[in-house]
């Protein structure tokens, strides 16, 4: 099967690698897994007091589709509050990348990657 | 016999997550010996063809019941619990947080000091977490608790997929 320009882009050049301080209360800290895959994804946002994603970074083990996701998704997010962040919708993603229906998993994994860095941050300033 | 059987009473084995390794061996002889195509030659097509199909299912009981992770899997879905599909299901970040440190210090093997130790160090960590979740999923099925065991395999899958990558770099390594 032949991956999508985009995705061999995210694959070969992955936007926003790397790991935050999940300690830290400004960071939200979304991780997910695809058992049948064995993919592990993390997803971190650094979000600004008014509530809007000044940065993300994500790490994931898997495979070109996951880690395109995952990089588009930390592109995506940087400048858009968290409820516009948590409606981010997998069928974006795969459309953006071009992703044959076997690999459409990918990108709900990132969607619920994520949707779990948001409900982290929110868990972290409810406290 | 019967392909109708499912893979545990095709082979004349109990039901059970624990697998006598030496009846699993000794039965697949015995219906080797009986479908062995030699005896259907003089056979009608129909009969020929029934052989072929039944050795098919026996080598698919027998690999499906010889790893301890598509045991289990096959074991759930017996029961109707389906741990196949890449349906979402929510691990516990824990988990998954210790997977990833896993994944990385794989990916750090490579830069290690003394790279075979490291490796046989992983191997000896995916084995131990094996056995764990073995013994879980095995006391959870006896338990007849099948949507917990159904997590526990799901770990196991994430486990198989890290020896998969040790062994992979290890390929690298002595390539």
């Amino acid at each position: 099967m032949a991956y999508s320009d985009q995705v061999i882009d995210h694959y070969e050049n992955p936007r926003n690698v790397g790991k935050m301080n999940d300690k830290d209360s400004n960071v939200g800290t979304g991780m997910v897994g695809a058992p049948a895959c064995g993919d592990v994804m993390r997803l971190q946002i650094q979000v600004s007091d008014e509530g809007v994603i000044e940065d993300a970074k994500f790490k994931t083990y898997g495979c070109g589709s996951a880690i395109a996701s995952s990089s588009l998704v930390t592109e995506w997010v940087k400048g858009m509050t968290l409820d516009e962040a948590a409606e981010l919708k997998n069928t974006k993603i795969a459309e953006e990348l071009a992703l044959p229906p076997v690999k459409i998993h990918c990108s709900v994994l990132a969607e619920d990657a994520i949707k779990a860095a948001v409900a982290d941050y929110k868990e972290k300033q409810a406290k | 016999m019967d392909i109708k059987q499912n893979y545990f009473e095709f082979l004349g084995l109990p039901e059970s997550y624990q697998l006598d390794k030496q009846a699993l061996s000794e039965r697949t002889r015995e219906l080797q010996k009986t479908l062995h195509p030699d005896k259907f030659a003089h056979l009608a097509d129909h009969e020929r063809r029934l052989s072929v199909q039944y050795t098919a299912y026996l080598n698919e009981a027998v690999a499906t019941l010889k790893s301890p992770l598509t045991r289990a899997q096959y074991l759930l879905s017996l029961k109707g619990e389906d741990t196949y599909s890449e349906s979402s299901v929510q691990l516990d970040p824990m988990f998954l947080m210790q997977q990833m440190e896993l994944r990385e210090a794989v990916e750090d093997i490579t830069d290690a000091d003394d790279p075979d130790a490291a490796v046989e160090e992983m191997y000896a960590e995916v084995a131990e977490q094996k056995q764990v979740f073995q013994v879980e999923f095995q006391t959870l099925y006896d338990q007849a608790d099948y949507p917990a065991a159904a997590i526990t395999v799901r770990k196991m899958q994430f486990i198989y997929k890290l020896e998969r990558d040790v062994e992979a770099l290890e390929d690298k390594l002595y390539d």
